[in-house]
């Protein structure tokens, strides 16, 4: 059911806005760029008449037919290397992997062909790609369903990197990525998929590479990515009866990273606590912290950056330990509320 | 009709584990549907002759991989039930003490090297395990089972030629069951049969009715000796159906009830049953006995598992590094 209401959008016109899930604003971008330009067609498994695993691109096999949306064996090396290709030769592909664990049998095409083509060839190729694929825990799918790799195409030259946490980003950065022309990893969340949001009806993009503060608040800045974003606010409201207000940042796209935002937001705050799901060796948090402390916001720094991120352990199968795997509301709680108050 | 070298026994044996495969998975989905477990779960009913016709051509100490739709391989190889149950509801005690779940069961001990959560992942695996095989001179083989839709990842096509270029003790099982997920194999193939695919790497490749568990068996049975002989790998292909959908999320709107109905009348126990019943094996009493028994073991490992207990959230990293 769509809630039809009325809302001013930025340019000060009035625009229909109605509330939708994510899985609904992801598949509203795809059928408006599909419908813009004949060059975009998708390809991935089951992505056809099942409508994709999580029920994502219901309707489009229907709608464009199975030329532009294509169902794939099971092969995700030439899922990504044939959108590559394609996209080198004047298509514009958004293929779809149907668990980002599955990724790691596109890396080759994707991280030694797709990102470095254009380089390797003096610029002069274009990879105009989209590469869509849910991550992350919470579904009892354990070790080799669950994973959030992110940080790995940040790791990466040439790549862009999204990660929407509301439906509004999902569209408008979905429609953004599949503009850009370079090949762009756009990360979903599976247990964001259901989540609601006021989306616009029609076109409209959100720039990549822009920080949005989610909630403003004056005691400690709160960065977090995909479902901590919902989880931090959440977190965040609980805080505020106990009179303790965070600033929560939500990168959006990781690469490139828009430090600047979160930087103005530490200079106010002057604490800062970075939260995402991946395992916190190696994960993205640590270029966030990085970047907080080697730039401007250094001498505003009242208290340690501290990072709060998953363990370094696979997903466990048992309901508790994968709960304990991953940041919880409660843990934002506990954690941002030591950080305030002066723990560290 | 009963093939040479099965003992009445060894056929009551393979009857009573594909009863306990069905009864357990179908006991899984009323327990899922109750919310007493979580995730997911792929459902193997209908190609119950499968594993069980595979298995039975092993010795107790061969190799097996397996994958997602895995709880008849586990079965079929001799895995306990109650143990399997209790992973299912993430028990300390479950084969993977709850950290594995319905896609992961391994029980290493009696070697079934896992379930396997990624299409074609145990494929290469087992090669490296005939590898080991031939290099440690075990005289044992490896079994290693996969979809139809594992047979078009790159990891098949290596995984075959390695074996048959090093002669590996490998049997390749590709149990086709007319989908992977939704992509009907005619539609992911541009081959009748994917045995066929055995040409290329120059092995032997067989095609048989996979609900018929004597068929199932005769073809593995040479294959593993082949292997045994250390005459190198083979790939069989049995052709089955899963009556449920892919997994727990599954609309199914690639495929009809009428077809789903037709190949539930192709029933690989009722099947096995007839045979036994004409055979003069086994009468209308025992085959009755050898369903209650197997049904009593599945209710058992429910008590067991739901009264087992949870493992500890303070051991959660326990198993990451050795
Ligand atoms: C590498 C990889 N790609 C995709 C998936 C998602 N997936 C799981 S099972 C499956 C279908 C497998 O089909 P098949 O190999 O025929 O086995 P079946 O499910 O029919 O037993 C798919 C697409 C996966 N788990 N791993
Ligand atoms: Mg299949």
């Amino acid at each position: 059911m769509l809630k039809q209401m009325e809302a001013v959008a930025a340019g000060g016109e009035t625009a229909v806005t109605r509330e939708l899930t994510y899985a609904q604003a992801v598949r509203e971008a795809l059928q408006l760029a599909m419908t813009r330009d004949e060059k975009v067609f998708m390809l991935g498994e089951d992505i056809g008449v099942y409508g994709g695993a999580f029920g994502v691109t219901d309707g489009l096999y229907e709608q464009f037919g199975p030329e532009r949306v294509r169902d794939t064996p099971i092969s995700e090396a030439v899922i990504a290397g044939a959108a590559v290709g394609a996209a080198m030769t004047g298509m514009r592909p958004v293929a779809e992997i149907q668990f980002m664990d599955f990724i790691t049998l596109s890396m080759e095409q994707l991280v030694l062909q797709g990102a470095k083509i254009r380089f390797m060839f003096g610029g002069k190729a274009t990879v105009p790609l989209v590469l869509r694929t849910p991550a992350g825990s919470g579904t009892g799918a354990a070790a080799q369903h669950s994973e959030s790799l992110e940080a790995w195409f940040v790791h990466v030259p040439g790549l862009k990197v999204v990660m929407p946490s509301t439906p509004y980003d999902a569209k408008g950065l979905l429609l953004a990525a599949i503009e850009d022309d370079n090949p762009v990893i756009f990360v979903e969340h599976k247990l964001l998929y259901r989540t609601k949001g006021h989306v616009p009806e029609g076109y409209y993009t959100v720039p990549l590479s822009q920080s949005e503060v989610k909630r403003p608040g004056r005691d400690l800045t709160v960065v977090a990515t995909s479902i901590m974003v919902p989880r931090a606010l959440e977190a965040a409201d609980i805080l505020a009866q106990e009179g303790i207000e965070l600033e929560v940042v939500d990168p959006r796209t990781l690469k490139p990273y828009d430090a600047g935002t979160v930087t103005q937001s530490v200079i106010k705050t002057g604490k800062a606590l970075v939260v995402h799901e991946a395992p916190k060796t190696g994960g993205f948090g640590g270029e966030v912290v990085a970047e907080i402390v080697s730039g401007a916001a250094f001498d505003y720094l009242e208290a340690p950056v501290r990072r709060l991120a998953g363990l370094d352990v696979p997903i466990p199968y048992n309901r508790e330990l994968e709960r304990t795997a991953v940041p919880q509301v409660e843990d934002i709680v506990r954690e941002a509320r030591a950080l305030v108050q002066g723990a560290y | 009709m009963r093939p040479s070298g099965l003992t009445a026994v060894a056929l009551q044996e393979a009857l009573r584990k594909m009863h306990l495969i069905r009864l357990f998975e179908e006991k899984a989905e009323s327990l899922y549907a109750l919310g007493k477990i979580h995730g997911t779960m792929h459902l193997s009913i209908g190609q119950e002759a499968s594993a069980v016709g595979a298995c039975l051509a092993l010795k107790p100490d061969d190799y097996i991989l397996s994958t997602h739709r895995g709880h008849g391989h586990c079965i079929g190889k001799g895995a306990e039930p109650k143990l399997m149950m209790a992973e299912f509801f993430g028990k300390d005690v479950g084969y993977c003490r709850g950290r594995g779940g319905s896609m992961h069961i391994a029980d290493v001990a009696g070697g079934n090297l896992g379930a396997n959560g990624i299409v074609a992942g145990g494929i290469p695996l087992s090669t490296g395990v005939g590898l080991s095989i031939k290099m440690q001179q075990l005289g044992k083989v490896c079994l290693t089972f996969f979809g139809d839709g594992a047979a078009n990842e790159g990891a098949f096509h290596e995984s075959l030629n390695l074996a048959a270029i090093w002669q590996l003790p490998v049997v390749y099982i590709c149990e086709n069951n007319r989908y992977a997920m939704s992509m009907p194999v005619e539609a992911a193939f541009p081959i009748a049969q994917i045995s066929q695919r055995a040409v290329a790497y120059n092995m032997p490749g067989v095609t048989v009715d996979g609900n018929d568990l004597f068929a199932v068996y005769e073809a593995v049975k040479t294959a593993v000796t082949r292997a045994r002989a250390g005459e190198g790998p083979s790939l069989i292909e049995t052709i089955t159906y899963r009556w449920r959908g892919h997994s727990k999320s599954d609309r199914q709107r690639y495929r009809t009830r009428e077809e789903v109905k037709a190949w539930q009348a192709r029933d690989p126990i009722a099947h096995l049953e007839q045979q036994l019943l004409r055979a003069g094996l086994l009468d209308e009493a025992q085959l009755a006995e050898i369903a209650a028994a197997a049904q009593q073991t599945i209710e058992a490992s429910v008590a067991f598992a739901e009264a087992a207990a949870d493992p500890d959230p303070a051991s959660i990293l326990e198993g990451v590094y050795a």
